[in-house]
This record gives structure tokens, sequence and C-alpha cells, in this order.
């Protein structure tokens, strides 16, 4: 008896039942964006229930209260405040209150600071977050061309978690001459979108400072454009996160019948140009550098060691303009919009923290 | 026209759907109807209107004239004319005349007593083409949806289409929709081949104009099975083939109806469900 055929078509059977009930699928209504003429199928669709539900999960919350600008300095009333000590006391204070709910609700103060000595840095949290405030000006004072005047805060990527939820690392790949070495693509790539694309593309655009030059300026090849399939590929990687990111698609920057041109493209292109470059600077800047002070375990670090890094993703959260474009910096205008102090700490001999263990 | 003359006898009266013996009439080879007067009536039309916003528009370039549809703004409203009620009306001319010209195959048809295959295949064309200007539209909630009438805007429109969903190539729909489409040219070529191989056997030698004898279909069936193991037979080969062209056209349909109206993430991300198979995950 002849079994291969009747197994053949029952995987075949099983595996279509499992494509069409293992798929979230969405149903209509859809809400769709027009970002270009007429006809020419530039659209950004979004299933309705699933958008109503990103607004709802994308809420700005409130300040603790009002903070008074006058009064002391915080530099008069505390001893340590290297970063914040131009606000007035009450402004500290509110600040350490919003920070404390924005990134650790539940491990509080103690999260940063001895409570015994709050002026201490023996806690290399208290460390991370000094430089990370730092990050947060210098991104509303430098960086309007990506943020404009909505600006960030703590909470934009926090979203109350210590270590924020969409970061990215060195995925792991079998290394050139071993065993299923495969180039680093060919596979889901987590940081690619779950696409074969290239897995750590965004290494070469966010970390390093590789351009996107890929696209012939003529219609029939000349020689002149070099890129190889395997380069195009990886800027197709790069474009993935951005996409899955901002849950947004490949039309709401560019015209995909000339993706180079921007003339053609909608304004959004030159914001996401911005932000590619803003990206590389914070984790050139600021992660790379703290990385000696992060643990040694995988809530802060990638399976290589390396530290968790700033995607598109890690301020977005699936949305096009975080927090749907609503600024919280109002109560926060002298803390996160004003550079004071700009100097960079030595961290290179850094005495790295125990390993934190998760329970 | 010898071939004329010998039809004549098979231009018999009757089969007629609509119209009775009204349209039931020849002109010169082609038969009429009622619904060779509606794809006559409503193609003239359509391809007037067509003409007509070509006028309107920018270019007489045969290759970049394009009637738009609507903005999304209109919904499933009616648009003014010169910004996209054209296109509105082209697009229900088109499918009168499409639908008519498919009606008008089956009252041949009929005429002839033969099975409903050649009405029935273009039928499935007639699917694909309101699947994207009618029902995906409708799913979507506006017209503006729909695809522009113009040799390369309609090709900047799939392609703005299929990056709205990522990469495209990912739609499991569009997979068996190429495969089909790859699979119906290989089929009719190694049908062509082998029926021509068998009527064209050669001659008898380099030093005679004497034709070899023409093979019989058990020498196709010889070949085939000497190859694959396996020939599907003469008839076979044509269901084969119908299926395998329907197939294409079919699935083409359902990639492109559930890209936006069942799902809006990029493609790739679709295969969650296979890398979370509880067989690995």
């Amino acid at each position: 008896m002849n079994f291969a055929l009747p197994m053949a078509a029952g995987a075949a059977a099983l595996l279509g039942i499992a494509s069409f009930i293992g798929v979230d699928w969405d149903m209509p209504p859809v809400e769709s964006e027009q970002v270009g003429y007429r006809g020419t199928g530039m659209f950004v669709t979004k299933d309705a229930g699933e958008a109503a539900a990103a607004r709802a999960a994308n809420v700005v919350p409130e300040s603790p209260w009002e903070p008074d600008p006058e009064g002391e300095r915080a530099s008069e009333v505390y001893e340590n405040v290297q970063v914040l000590g131009h606000l007035s006391d009450d402004q500290f204070t509110q600040f350490m209150a919003s920070i404390t709910e924005w990134v650790s609700p539940e491990a509080g103060c103690e999260y940063c600071h001895n409570v015994e000595n709050m002026a201490s840095d023996e806690v290399y949290t208290k460390i991370v977050s000094r430089r990370m405030i730092q990050m947060n000006q210098a991104i509303n004072v430098d960086w309007q061309a990506h943020v404009g005047n909505t600006g960030v805060t703590c909470y934009t990527c926090h979203r109350g978690n210590p270590v924020p939820k969409e970061v990215w690392y060195r995925d792991l790949e079998p290394k050139p001459a071993s065993r299923g070495y495969r180039d680093g693509q060919n596979v889901a790539g987590v940081f690619s979108g779950n696409s074969s694309l290239p897995q750590n593309a965004l290494e070469d655009y966010l970390l390093g400072n590789e351009e996107i030059r890929i696209h012939a300026d003529t219609a029939l090849p000349t020689g002149a454009q070099t890129a190889t399939t395997k380069e195009t590929e990886k800027t197709w990687a790069l474009m993935m996160h951005m996409s899955e990111s901002l849950n947004a698609n490949c039309v709401t920057c560019h015209n995909s019948r000339a993706f180079n041109d921007w003339d053609q493209s909608p304004p959004q292109r030159v914001t996401a140009w911005y932000g590619i470059r803003m990206a590389r600077q914070l984790n050139n800047d600021y992660m790379v550098g703290l990385t000696p002070v992060f643990p040694m375990d995988a809530q802060h670090r990638g399976p290589e060691g390396d530290v968790l890094k700033v995607g598109c993703n890690t301020c977005h959260n699936g949305v096009q303009k975080p927090l749907y474009g609503e600024s919280m910096l109002g109560d926060y205008e002298d803390s996160l919009r004003k550079k004071v102090n700009t100097d960079v700490p030595d961290f290179s001999d850094y005495e790295t923290p125990e390993a934190v263990v998760v329970e | 026209m010898a071939l004329l003359s010998f039809e004549r006898k098979y231009r018999v009266r009757g089969g007629t759907l609509l119209g009775g013996d009204l349209f039931d009439f020849w002109v010169g080879p082609f038969y009429v109807g009622f619904f060779g007067i509606l794809t006559a009536f409503f193609g003239t039309l359509g391809t007037a209107l067509i003409i007509y916003g070509a006028a309107l528009g920018p270019t007489w370039n045969i290759w970049r004239i394009s009637i738009a549809p609507p903005d999304l703004s209109y919904g499933l409203a009616l648009a003014p004319m010169a910004e996209g009620g054209l296109w509105q009306i082209i697009t229900i001319c088109a499918i009168i005349t499409f639908s008519s010209w498919a009606l008008r195959e089956v009252e041949i048809c009929r005429k002839l007593g033969m099975g409903l295959h050649v009405p029935f295949a273009f039928s499935v064309a007639i699917f694909a083409y309101v699947t994207l200007v009618v029902i995906r539209p409708l799913l979507l909630g506006a017209w503006g949806h729909g695809f522009p009438y113009g040799i390369f805007s309609h090709l900047d429109w799939v392609s703005n289409v299929g990056y709205q969903y990522l990469h495209f190539h990912y739609n499991p729909a569009h997979m068996l929709a190429v495969t089909f489409f790859f699979t119906t040219t290989l089929a009719l070529s190694l049908h062509g081949g082998l029926i021509l191989s068998a009527a064209n056997p050669g001659r008898k030698s380099g030093w005679t104009n004497e034709l070899k004898e023409v093979k019989s279909p058990e020498y196709e069936d010889t070949f085939f099975r000497d190859t694959i193991g396996y020939s599907v037979g003469t008839l076979g080969i044509h269901r084969v083939g119908l299926l395998l062209a329907l197939n294409a056209g079919f699935w083409s349909a359902v990639c492109i109806v559930i890209s936006g109206p069942f799902w809006n993430e990029g493609w790739p991300q679709w295969w969650a469900w296979w890398l979370n198979l509880p067989i690995w995950s």
C-alpha cells in the first residue's frame, strides 16, 4: 500500500487549516488614509478595531502636579544633582515623582536610589537614568527635525517598564565557517519584521552610518550602480523595521514607482530620514557608552552581551506619531527641553554590576 | 471564406437567453444577439468615455493616459465626472460589456449544443476584475480603492498597493496565483510542443521530401509515460489546463481581496501562524 500520497494530502490539508484558523484575520471596516494622488494606490490602511485599541493604549499620563518654577534651586537643596540642578525644588520633586511613574512604578524610588542616601550613585540605574535624562534633553533640543515641538519624555519609550519593551540587539546567527552559516539572512528575522531579509541590518544603519544608496538613477543598467541584491535587501530589512515600528507601510514615505525620488515621496520621508540619524546618534553617543554600566544578564543585554539599543519602535510603539502626537513636555519644559550639563562621563572602568536574577 | 461557408450550416436559430428571435442574426462572421448589442453599445460608450477622459487629462501619450478613480473622501458615493465620476461610469460600462460578452458566448454554446466551459472560464476573469473594482472597494468603503485605467498608471497602482503590505510575495494567495500562472504556461508549452511534435514527425530521409507518418495520441501518451511515468491523456490535459488557468485568476482575486479587508499588516507578519505552530514553538 502506498501511503505517500494520502499522507502528503493530509499534511497539506492540516497546514491549510492551521493557516486559516491560526491567523488573526482582520474584518472590515478598515480605516484608510490617502497619502497621494487618487488612483495611485497611495493609501495607509488600518483595521478599525485595532486602530481604536492602539489609540486607547497610547494615552499620555497626567503629570502628578503642576510644579512651581520659583524658589530655591535643586542644586542648592540637594547634593549631587548633576543634570537637573537648574530646576526649582518643586520642579525637581515633581519630575522625580513623574519619572518613578514612567519608569519604575512598581519598584519605586529604590529602583535607582539607595533610599538611605538618595544622593549616592551606588545603584547603577541612577547612573543610567542621569545619562538618559541628558539624552532626552538632547533629543528635544537637537532633533526637532524629527520630534518637532512634540518632543519626548522618558514615558515615550518606557511606558511604565524599567527597560523599554521595544529594543533591539545583535541577533544570534551562525558565524562564518560554522555549520549552518547563512550569511545573516534566510531566517524569520525578529528585527526585520519576520521576513527572511538580513536579520542584523539595523546594526549597519542605526549603529553604523551606512547610507541607503542602492537605487539606480537610470531605467537600464549602466554599471554606475554596483549595489548587490543582498545590500538592497538589507535596506529593505531596515524599512521592515521602520514600518513595523510605526504600524505604517512603504507608501507612507515612498511612491514605489521611484523609491529614491524625493520629489515623488510624501513629506514624511524627510522626518524618517532624520529619525534614522537620530536613532544612530542615540545608540552611539548614549547606549553604547553605557555598556559597562549594565548588568550582564538577559534583561539588559543581547545574547552576545551587547547593550540593548534604540530602534524606531522604542519610541513609536506601533504608532506613526508616538502617543498620537500629544506632547507631554508642557509640565517638563525646564527638565527635559533644556540642555544644561552635557558632560559625558567615562564609564570605561566601571565595575559591571552583577546579573539581576529575575524571579 | 471557405471556413465561413462551411460554418453556415451550423448557423441555427434559437438558444437565445433574451430577445427571442429579434437579435438572432449574424453580421458577417459575428453572431449578434441581444448581448451582442449590449456589448457593442457599452463597449463603445466606455471606450468613448476613456477617450473623453484622456482629452480632459494632461497627455495623449498612449502609455501615460490614465482615468483615475475618485478620492477616498467620496467613499461609496458618486464623484464629479472629472474627479473620478468618469472612472465610475467606465467601470459600469466595462462590467456590462464583459458580462454581455460572456452571455453572448452562452447563447452561441446553446446554439451549438456545447457545454458552457468557455463562458464559465471567461466569468472567472470577469470575477477577478469585479473583485478589484467593486468587491474590494465596497469592503474597504471607498471607490477610490479601485485601480486606474491606464497602461502605466495601473502598474504604478499595483506596485504601491503591493507595498501597502510591505512585501507582497509573502501573501499566501499571491504565491498560489503566481504558481498557477507559471504552471499554466508550463502545461500549455508542454502540450503545444507535444502536439506539434506528433503532427510534425519530419521527413523519411534527407534525400526525399516524403513525410513520415503523423503520430497518433498513443505516441503522445507514451512520450509522457516514458518521461515522467504518467500521461494525463488527450482530454485530461485540457482539464488540467483549464483547472490551472482558472485557479490562477481565482487566487489572484483572493490575494487582493484579502489584502486590506481581511489583513492590514505586512504579509511577512501573516506567517506568525507558522512560526507559532505548536510543533516548534
